[in-house]
């Protein structure tokens, strides 16, 4: 909900989703005839035919025998002649219900349009009046929004005198307000934009502004809202004949058909509940209508749950974890559902953490480096699915734990820094609530006590305030202090493995020299490992042991960081390095840019996934994966074709080109 | 004016409460005038004689124009409106037109069971609809369990598109008449409050139980749930402390604005029911054109519906103290 920076991260996240629609962005103006296919649209526009079909052939067909009094047959009940019974002056109920169907939904049409006309003239006025009149406008509409609709209506029918005409005006008045504030509201955003400003600066009229640049932008919310109301118009024109103020006799519609059968409901139940019922119909399909509408308007692919999140195969004990690892992955891949595909952002990611140890994961965003850290901590996204060839935490085998054991291990043993400090916290909550509810359920620290060891790790982050700060809620800290805050709550677990899911990103510089600090004293105090996930492959150079280069879901190339200015070998890494061109001075937080289109998210074609932005493919790389080789002790590389340690190509003056 | 709202904006920060409730007085207050303008408007505007209406049309002259005199219909309109104000002040909202007794006595009579009526609705729409909703969302969140969603989507909207007074007809012939299960009209004791309060409160629950779902829904993608799960708290935690309030004050907001339609549907219901309540006197009233009652009854439920919006205002700014900054 909190309006974060596009980060790249957060977009590597929702891209595959996005992807997974296909033809991209001429969908979403297409799906409007497959909406009425579903079995929603099917029954929408049966019920709409049959009430269009009543209102048409009831009075033709029906309505002579819904005005035939016959005196031997009054107050009947519902027998095989008259299936409804008949009313006072024996007239079958049956006919007079079909009958009313035209002036039942006549007039609440008519108010509808009448109210819509009304309200949407006043608020599109709005936007194009000047300031103070704006004011007043909005302030109007506002107080008679105070009013429950029904209350205005009955107001008003009461004032215009009790009849159909003065009913259908009444409920006009009523759902204008309505109508007015939801055009302000959409006129709004039209009134800001660029051509209203040119329009007004063309010295075009008010009323052209009106009807050739307001209303053509609203139209289609409008439109929509306008067919919800004829349903509650309805509703609303059946309550008041019901209380005597609508349809008069000798006329009648659904409400005075309630009314009337209401009279008698302790003999006969069905002449009140018979009318009842055509009301609800009616209203209900009106309804419908708007939500097969609003479909059409705001369809996206749910992720469809295709398969859930079942324990991946893992061929047990295929490999013990060595005692010195944290984190041992072999092999992981994520799948995604998209619509009816399945993406696959995450495909074969190995990677082992050392007590202690801090390694970085770089990639562009869509690389998948944040969907490997969900996965890690087995946050992924609903309907994403992770599989494995091995997977060691801690000593035990990830698969053969069982949920409650896997649960504990995560709770102790990980914890995680997230990118966007600002919406990382719960708005509603405490900092010391935050700071303290994991230590509180895991230990079963008392409060008192939990609490101080907050202040404590409050002091390791340099974050004085103390107590001042514990009571405040997350809107009253800085972005730098949140994350601080951020660390300080990673850290109050003693984890084994902290995960830092481009934990500098949203911050700015000298801010994020200050959390990379605070990173290699965790590291350092506490024998912590870290995976600190980046695009910045400057800071990752300067700060981690050893770094892992990500792309399209594999990983390239995993080298010591103090290799990577002048001992890379993939020409990905390679492209990344030169893109920055001094590792030491450059670090706006800008993602470094290689030329070419990223990798293809749904990840089925067999070759090497750099292969189209690769200065030096081979035609082996098109049909063959490459697989990851190693080149020197700590530096794997997978590439068919690893660059020379030589000056790359166009890259003569850098430095490397001296070792 | 540039200078006047920087200090205003200035006091805004300094007191945003003082200001949010400065703000929210002034509003009540122009809203009540205006309920008050319009009940009073409502007699003198009616097209032909108000008073030979309800008198019926053989009605001796000098009896109308005696009613006239007594309603001061025969002053100016000026005179009239202070007179109206003044009289309103003391609580006197003048006599029927059909029964001669005066309107406070009526309403103060009836007052209570409307009330009564409308807070235990909508009492009972928050305790179903807001647990509902959000055990929901919890169990449909991610597109998990599409056909549990697909009948709650269906079920809802078809008892949303329900109307009060339809419902209540329908809740008559069915428990009432046919099992005889409850009092088919008045205020009997307890059992009699179960069937109104259920027509009442039927559709808002639909309508805010959905709400309440979607809410929930989009709170548990919310950044801050994912890092609250990465710490692995029970679900019970999860879901009330860190879910709970965040889906609750949207919800309520909506939640405000569902009682004056609650307030107002309590007319269509009590007809239904014979209930003893201002919407009763004002149906018979309506038929009966006792204008008299009719204006004082639009006086009653408008202020009702007012206060009530009030309330409601003040109470989502004791929930969440950002709306108050937000808004100053």
């Amino acid at each position: 909900m909190a309006p974060s920076p596009s980060s790249p991260s957060s977009r590597s996240l929702r891209r595959p989703s996005r992807g997974g629609d296909g033809d991209g962005g001429s969908r979403p103006s297409r799906p409007s005839r497959s909406c009425w296919a579903t079995p929603m649209g099917v029954v929408v526009l049966a019920m709409l035919g049959s009430l269009a079909v009543l209102a048409v052939a009831g009075p033709l067909w029906w309505g002579h025998a819904a005005d035939r009094p016959d005196p031997s047959a009054v107050l009947q009940g519902p027998t095989g002649r008259h299936p409804l019974g008949t009313d006072h002056l024996g007239r079958d109920l049956l006919a007079r219900l079909l009958a009313s169907t035209w002036p039942s939904l006549l007039p609440a049409v008519a108010a509808t349009l009448l109210g819509a006309a009304a309200g949407i003239t006043l608020g599109a006025l709005t936007a194009v009046v000047g300031g103070r009149a704006r004011r007043l406008l909005g302030a109007f509409v506002n107080l008679l929004l105070a009013f429950p609709a029904l209350l205005i209506a009955m107001f008003f029918a009461a004032l215009f005198g009790a009849g159909a005409r003065g009913a259908v005006f009444a409920l006009a008045v009523a759902c204008a307000p309505g109508f007015a504030r939801l055009t302000q509201t959409l006129a709004a955003g039209v009134a800001g934009t660029d051509f209203m400003a040119a329009a007004r600066v063309l010295g075009l009229r008010r009323h052209r502004l009106l009807l050739r640049h307001v209303l053509p932008h609203v139209a289609e919310p409008l439109l929509l809202n306008v067919t919800v109301a004829v349903g509650s118009a309805l509703v609303a024109l059946s309550g008041l004949s019901f209380l005597g103020l609508g349809a008069q006799s000798p006329s009648y519609d659904w409400g005075l058909l309630l009314s009337q059968g209401l009279e008698r409901v302790y003999t006969e139940p069905l002449p009140a509940v018979a009318p009842g019922i055509a009301i609800v119909y009616a209203g209900v399909a009106f309804q419908l209508l708007g939500e097969v509408l609003a479909k059409t308007a705001t369809r996206h692919a749910a992720p469809r749950h295709a398969e859930g999140p079942a324990p991946p195969p893992a061929p047990a004990g295929r490999r013990p974890a060595s005692p010195d690892h944290v984190l041992e992955v072999e092999d992981l891949r994520v799948a995604l559902p998209a619509g009816d595909r399945t993406i696959r952002p995450v495909r074969g990611v190995s990677l082992a953490l050392r007590r202690g140890e801090m390694v970085g994961l770089v990639g562009e965003s869509g690389s998948g480096k944040s969907l490997t850290a969900l996965a890690l901590a087995d946050l992924l996204p609903d309907g994403a699915r992770a599989t494995w060839n091995a997977h060691w935490f801690l000593g035990a085998d990830v698969g053969s734990l069982t949920r409650g054991e896997r649960h504990r291990q995560l709770a102790t043993g990980m914890a995680m820094v997230f990118q966007n400090p600002a919406s990382a916290f719960n708005p509603a909550l405490r900092i010391e609530t935050q700071l303290t509810e994991a230590v509180r359920a895991h230990h079963g620290t008392p409060r008192d006590q939990a609490v101080e060891q907050a202040l404590v790790q409050l002091r390791r982050v340099a974050l004085p305030g103390e107590r001042r700060l514990l009571r405040s809620r997350p809107f009253q800290l800085s972005g730098g202090q949140r994350q601080r805050v951020a660390i300080a709550a990673a850290s109050m677990l003693r984890p084994d493995l902290v995960i830092a899911d481009e934990p500098t990103t949203a911050l700015d510089v000298t801010v994020q020299r200050q959390i990379m600090d605070l990173l290699r004293r965790l590291r350092r105090d506490d024998a912590t490992a870290i995976l600190f996930i980046s695009h910045d492959i400057a800071l990752v150079a300067d700060t981690c042991d050893r770094v892992l280069v990500m792309y399209g879901g594999t990983i390239v190339e995993s080298l010591p960081a103090r290799r990577l200015a002048d001992g890379a070998r993939h020409p990905y890494t390679r492209m990344l390095v030169a893109s920055v061109l001094d590792l030491t001075a450059e670090r706006d937080g800008t993602p470094p840019t290689v030329e070419g289109p990223p990798p293809d998210a749904v990840g089925t074609d067999p070759g090497c996934p750099f292969l189209d932005r690769c200065p030096q493919r081979l035609d082996r790389c098109a049909v063959e994966g490459p697989v990851p080789t190693l080149l020197a002790p700590g530096h794997e590389v997978a590439c068919w074709r690893p660059l020379p340690l030589a000056a790359p190509p166009g890259q003569p003056e850098t430095e490397e080109a001296e070792t | 004016m540039p200078t006047l709202s920087a200090r205003f904006g200035d006091l805004a920060r300094r007191h945003p409460w003082a200001v949010f409730c400065g703000r929210r007085a002034v509003r009540l207050t122009v809203l009540l005038l205006l309920v008050v303008t319009a009940s009073f408007a409502m007699i003198r505007l009616v097209p032909g004689d108000p008073v030979r209406a309800a008198l019926g049309v053989d009605a001796p002259p000098d009896l109308v124009a005696a009613k006239r005199r007594e309603l001061g219909l025969d002053r100016e309109l000026t005179a009239q409106y202070w007179w109206y104000l003044r009289r309103l002040a003391h609580g006197d909202l003048g006599v029927s037109l059909v029964t001669g007794e005066p309107v406070a006595e009526l309403i103060r009579s009836r007052l209570p069971a409307t009330l009564r009526l409308a807070v235990l609705a909508f009492a009972c729409v928050l305790t179903v609809a807001i647990p509902g909703g959000m055990l929901a969302g919890v169990l449909t969140r991610g597109g998990r369990r599409p056909r549990t969603e697909l009948t709650l989507t269906a079920t809802t909207s078809v008892v949303a598109g329900v109307p009060d007074f339809v419902l209540a007809a329908g809740l008559t012939a069915g428990l009432a008449v046919g099992l005889r299960a409850f009092p088919v009209a008045g205020d009997l004791g307890p059992q009699s409050y179960v069937l109104p309060v259920l027509a009442l409160a039927l559709a808002p629950t639909a309508v805010l139980l959905r709400i309440v779902r979607v809410e929930t829904l989009r709170v548990l993608t919310a950044d801050h749930v994912r890092a609250a799960r990465a710490k692995r708290l029970p679900a019970a935690t999860l879901y009330l402390r860190h879910v709970a309030p965040n889906a609750l004050t949207a919800s309520l907001t909506i939640a405000g604005s569902l009682l004056p339609a609650l307030i107002a549907g309590t007319v269509l219901v009590e007809k239904v029911f014979a209930w003893p309540g201002i919407g009763s006197a004002m149906a018979q009233s309506v038929v009966a054109q006792d204008y008299a009652v009719v204006e004082a009854s639009v006086l009653v439920l408008g202020s009702a519906v007012l206060v009530a919006n009030f309330l409601v205002d003040l109470a989502l700014a004791l929930l969440d103290p950002r709306s108050v900054i937000r808004e100053t």
